[in-house]
């Protein structure tokens, strides 16, 4: 059982919003504690997720949210936006593959940078993609 | 609009990067960089990153490009003070940067350009010598 503890709300349609973004992010994991290590992890995949957003979803929405669940805290970022929506996600989620100029790893790894990952997308609709980071994870 | 000062030291261009950096920063970087080589005839090029809090693959692979393109203007890169955590984070993330040198810290950094530059000019010198 999870429970919401916090929730706020980011749009980003512009390049320039990611940095008070992940400034935002940061607030939150230093509130509940996290160290410096899973903090890293976690801004670095809120990135990648969020430039994927800018660049293949045209902009959208970022939750972040502090979570609990029993003793643990974390961090629960949803990104949602309305552009053309993945077809093949597991082709999407393998190394190396990408659609753009990019290295390809900004899906597989965000994945492997945070405690659980999550992606749903509709063609034609959109993707939201939810991770979570806990403090001590 | 912004951009991040190169600065010029004898046959070094020295970088800190003091922001955190969106990606038409790095990107401007990068340009900037390649063209500040081409007209310094630098031969080395040293980029401290120890105030960037993450490194994401955007900025590994704009890392890595300048490398590359320093290298083909005959320039070595050194990237210097990544901080412990951005490093655990590159590596999970499976990132490696290939293309550049890295060194702990600019003292450490500064040495091993210098080391590679003096190597480079010395390596034919030694070659004649063999020969002869």
């Amino acid at each position: 059982m999870k429970l919401v503890l916090n929730k706020d709300k980011m749009q980003i349609i512009r390049e320039q919003d990611v940095v008070p973004f992940r400034n935002r992010v940061k607030e939150y994991a230093t509130k509940i504690g996290m160290g410096i290590v899973n903090q890293t992890k976690l801004i670095t995949a809120a990135s990648e997720l969020v430039r994927n957003m800018l660049k293949y979803g045209g902009g959208g929405e970022a939750l972040i949210e502090v979570i609990s669940q029993g003793r643990d805290n974390g961090i629960r970022l949803t990104f949602t936006d309305k552009g053309p929506g993945i077809t093949d996600i597991p082709l999407a989620m393998k190394d190396g593959y990408t659609t753009g100029k990019s290295l390809g790893v900004g899906l597989p790894g965000a994945r492997r940078l945070v405690n659980e990952f999550d992606i749903k997308s509709t063609p034609g609709s959109g993707t939201t993609v939810c991770i979570i980071k806990w403090k001590n994870g | 609009m912004d951009r991040i000062p190169i600065l010029r030291m004898g046959q070094y261009l020295l970088v800190t990067i003091q922001i955190d950096l969106y990606d038409r920063l790095a990107t401007n970087l990068e340009s900037d960089l390649v063209q500040a080589v081409s007209k310094t005839g630098a031969r080395g090029v040293l980029i401290d990153i120890s105030a960037l809090s993450i490194v994401d693959s955007f900025m590994g692979r704009i890392l890595n490009n300048i490398g590359s393109m320093s290298k083909i203007m005959d320039a070595e890169t050194v990237v210097v003070g990544m901080q412990p955590a951005v490093a655990i984070t590159l590596i999970e993330l499976g990132l490696e940067l290939k293309g550049v040198h890295t060194a702990l810290n600019v003292e450490k950094g500064m040495e091993l350009l210098a080391a590679k530059i003096n190597s480079a000019y010395e390596d034919p010198d030694e070659d004649e010598a063999g020969t002869e």
